[in-house]
């Protein structure tokens, strides 16, 4: 019989070797499943996690991969930070919609003002907007106890709601003709956030997750709010000793993960997606959940987790348009990545022994 | 005196990673003999019983339980058996009531009614009133014992092991128990007895095996022994009381007037009107059974539990509505009782948990950037000054053991230049050695000028060192006494007497 023992201090090893055991599983199972829907498990594994980065169409697809990794490592990364706490932000995908409403609905406000300064308001607003969503949540938890996970997950019904009443009614381009969606903000410059280095995927917000990342890593390994936050997650009563205000650390840690979410949000929408549109949000803050956890809610490992996604995610189209994969099976697959991390991360705390060995 | 033999146990040894718990252990137990199990903590005491109990199996050796082989795989079955025991920790549901909690602990629960009829036979018979209707969660610490003894005693054992039974109990309700098991004893059931309190084995056992290190070291009748005698055998050493140069009493450091509180822990006691005044060289002794606000008390003092502003004042200043890092700074440090989660973070290494009350007193923050360096410094001197036995600074602190952890806890309270002092339970499962060498650290302090109030429920520790004594009943604060003149009934009965217990010997 085996029985899991607690390590004396967490394994170093296991700690960082996890992530690679989860992928190497992933790939087992997800092959399985894929042999077992008729498809050569081989084949799609390659398409999903080589051909983007070495294939045929490596040149355009590499590029993706910085576009869509860039909100998922923004977004993780304000969420590991929560997480860490113990204080579960599952709502992510409803800052990053409220962002990109507030922040776009700022610059269009200003259309067609030509300044410099409408980029910068409107990246401030689609801060704003996250933060102001997350606060909801927050707000209620510190006050009436209320569960934050039950509650910023129902928000995001309600700002998808809000999104599609956006891009119908409100901000729906006067001159479109009645078709639902936005003005364009790639005709609209002052407001528009363009791709940096042709070719590379690189727009702002992927300098921001950047940005964020190494902003993160010193905020936790060397500043005492990263203390206190990693403090609360361990030990709760230990940070109410050392002085940690509990429901301030709520309030800092919602707002945080909200406003980066929605800074996420606001990029997307002036880039890659171009406009507000009923359906432009793709599930980035789920997904940042998989990808805050596959990086150890480490910033750095985050960052790395977040190039993994993103190439799930292209080589996951490419498999479905090239090998008439259902969507839902690249789901299935992205999902058992995190099954798996959860499942094998036992090891970093605990090593998993036979009954025989110990009795003897 | 020959008794008919009931349990021997033959070279048992029990390895853990790193440990040997148990090491060719031998001893008998007589049938209604009274079994001391005497040894320090980590001596392997709790291993022993756990096998005999069934809840780990031995690495070598055997026992025998009334003349046949005896290996119980699991706890149910060492009941079934005839082996019953008492553990330190309650294992009980708070919202339940008492003949619920004794139904959970039995393979097959007659009716309720029954059940609670049985309860309220076997407590008359043995003098534990009980009402088996009551909630536990109402109930004292001597009381919850009580519940977990009756459940022993309903399965009509022939062994009942009782871990430490008296650490949660009052000076008198401690003779009642005793009179219980004197009667059980006398009707010819066994009690395995583990204790390290010296004087209570001398009035109550017939026979004690002495533990060092996993070894039986000595077997001896423990009437004929002084305590000293005792003492220097579980320890292998001979000890010296702390040495106690009282300084000058200066000003009052800590003003506590009619502090009040709800208390923020489930089925905790609220704190009623407490008053004392602690100054500069003098050490408060706060006595008392467990949860009677001990821990309330303590979030009071360390400013996790906020109060009006001058219901605290620290060195003068009102403080009562300060968090734990104004407190700090006002210099007041405190040490709560539960090491593990509490006043350290498990899964932090020593220099992390020397930064967690360390940051502000030492200094070792610039513009809200941690100075690792420093603290690192700041931890090794801990372990350095106080003799912590640990790999290095940077293991994690659950990988201690608990005395070693508590003398750096303490170590790391006391050497950032304290006015105030407040440690609950400061020696509570630490060995004898470690235990001394913590007194001694709070003298020195108190002696350097600090004012210290300690939490404890070892009586014989606060004697050693406290110049005031007060006990905590329910939530009020008896009036603080000099320690000197007092007398052990006195204090007992400043504790509160036996929660309504001298009723059922009288019948």
């Amino acid at each position: 019989m085996l029985r899991l023992e607690k390590r004396p201090t967490p394994s170093k090893f296991w700690l960082y070797a996890t992530p690679v055991v989860a992928v190497l599983l992933t790939m087992i199972a997800g092959g399985i499943l894929f042999g077992l829907l008729g498809k050569n498990p081989v084949a799609v594994i390659r398409t999903i996690f080589w051909d983007p980065l070495f294939g045929e169409f490596a040149f355009y697809l590499r590029g993706q991969l910085l576009v869509k990794a860039g909100p998922l490592i923004l977004i993780a990364i304000g969420l590991s930070l929560g997480f860490r706490a113990g204080i579960w932000n599952i709502g992510a995908e409803g800052q990053y919609i409220m962002g990109a409403i507030c922040g776009a609905g700022v610059a269009l406000a200003l259309y067609p003002t030509e300044s410099r300064l409408v980029f910068p308001l409107a990246i401030l607003a689609g801060a704003l907007g996250g933060w102001a969503w997350a606060m909801i949540p927050a707000i209620l938890k510190t006050r009436f106890n209320t569960n934050e996970i039950l509650v910023s997950l129902m928000l995001v019904y309600v700002a998808e709601t809000i999104l599609a009443k956006a891009s119908t009614g409100f901000l729906r381009n006067p001159e479109g003709a009645g078709f639902p969606g936005s003005r364009s903000f790639s005709s609209y410059t002052a407001a528009s956030n363009p791709e940096l280095i042709a070719g590379s995927g690189l727009h702002w917000g992927g300098v921001a997750a950047l940005a964020t990342g190494v902003a993160a890593y010193v905020l936790l390994s060397r500043h005492i709010l990263g203390f206190q936050i990693k403090l609360a997650g361990q030990a709760p009563r230990a940070a109410r000793f050392h002085g940690v205000n509990p429901e301030r650390l709520v309030l800092l840690c919602m707002g945080l993960s909200g406003a980066l979410a929605g800074l996420a949000g606001l990029f997307e929408v002036t880039g890659p997606a171009g406009k507000i549109s009923i359906d432009f949000n793709v599930g980035y803050g789920f997904t940042a959940i998989i990808v805050a956890f596959l990086g150890r809610l480490n910033p750095l490992g985050i960052v790395l987790a977040g190039f993994l996604m993103a190439l799930t995610y292209v080589g996951g189209e490419m498999a479905a348009t090239n090998m008439g994969l259902p969507s839902a099976a690249i789901q299935v697959f992205q999902g058992m990545l995190l099954f798996f991390l959860l499942g094998v991360d036992v090891l970093t705390n605990y090593r998993i022994r036979s009954a025989l060995m110990g009795a003897r | 005196m020959t008794r008919p033999e009931l349990l021997k146990i033959e070279g048992i040894s029990k390895s853990y990673p790193g440990v040997r718990a148990n090491d060719d252990v031998s001893f008998a137990v007589g049938e209604g003999e009274v079994h001391a199990l005497l040894g320090e903590n980590g001596a392997g005491k709790s291993t022993l019983v756990k096998m005999i109990y069934g809840l780990v199996r031995p690495d070598e050796g055997k026992m025998t339980f009334r003349g046949a082989p005896y290996t119980p795989g699991k706890p149910g079955e060492a009941r079934a058996s005839g082996v019953a025991m008492v553990f330190q920790h309650f294992s009980l549901f708070e919202a339940l009531n008492v003949a619920e909690n004794v139904a959970l602990g039995m393979e097959n629960p007659p009716p309720m009614r029954e059940l609670a009829a049985r309860i309220r036979a076997v407590s008359e018979e043995y003098g534990l009133p009980l009402d088996p209707a009551r909630m536990v969660g109402d109930l004292s610490a001597g009381e919850r014992q009580r519940v977990e003894i009756i459940r022993c005693l309903l399965q009509d054992p022939k062994l009942l092991i009782m871990d430490e039974p008296t650490s949660v109990l009052t000076p008198q309700e401690v003779e009642i128990l005793f009179r219980t098991l004197r009667q059980l004893s006398a009707e010819g059931t066994a009690i395995l007895y583990i204790s390290h309190k010296l004087e209570e084995i001398r009035s109550l056992c017939d026979e004690a095996t002495i533990l060092r290190r996993g070894k039986v070291v000595a077997t001896c009748t423990p009437r004929e022994k002084t305590a000293r005698e005792l003492a220097e055998m579980m320890v292998g050493a001979t000890l010296s009381p702390p040495e106690r140069h009282p300084g000058e009493k200066g000003e009052v450091v800590l003003g506590v007037t009619d502090l009040s509180a709800n208390s923020p822990i489930p089925f905790g006691t609220s704190l009623k009107g407490v008053s004392f005044t602690v100054a500069r060289g003098e050490v408060l002794g706060i006595a008392g059974v467990a949860g009677n606000g001990q821990d309330e008390l303590l979030l009071a003092l360390s400013g996790e539990l906020r109060t009006g502003a001058d219901k605290v004042r620290i060195g003068g200043h009102a403080a009562g509505d300060l968090g734990p890092a104004d407190r700090r700074k006002a210099g007041l440090v405190a040490a709560p009782e539960d090491r593990y989660g509490h006043a350290a973070a498990p899964d932090m290494s020593l220099i992390e948990n020397a930064f967690l009350t360390g940051a502000l007193r030492r200094g070792l923050t610039r513009n809200g950037f941690i100075d690792w360096a420093a603290t690192r410094t700041f931890a090794e001197e801990v372990i350095a000054s106080y003799d912590v036995r640990t790999p290095g600074s940077h293991v994690a602190a659950r990988a201690l053991s608990g005395g070693n952890l508590q003398k750096f806890l303490i170590g790391r309270e006391l050497d950032q230049s304290p006015e105030v002092i407040v440690i609950n339970q400061p020696t509570w499962g630490v060995d004898a050695a470690a235990a001394a060498a913590i007194r001694q650290a709070i003298l020195n302090r108190a002696a350097e000028g600090a004012g210290v109030v300690v939490i404890s429920q070892d009586l014989d520790e606060l004697l050693e060192i406290a110049d005031q004594f007060a006990v905590l009943n329910e939530g009020r604060l008896t009036k603080p006494r000099p320690v000197q003149g007092l007398t052990i009934d006195e204090i007992g009965l400043m504790m509160g007497g036996a929660h309504g217990m001298e009723v059922a010997h009288h019948v």
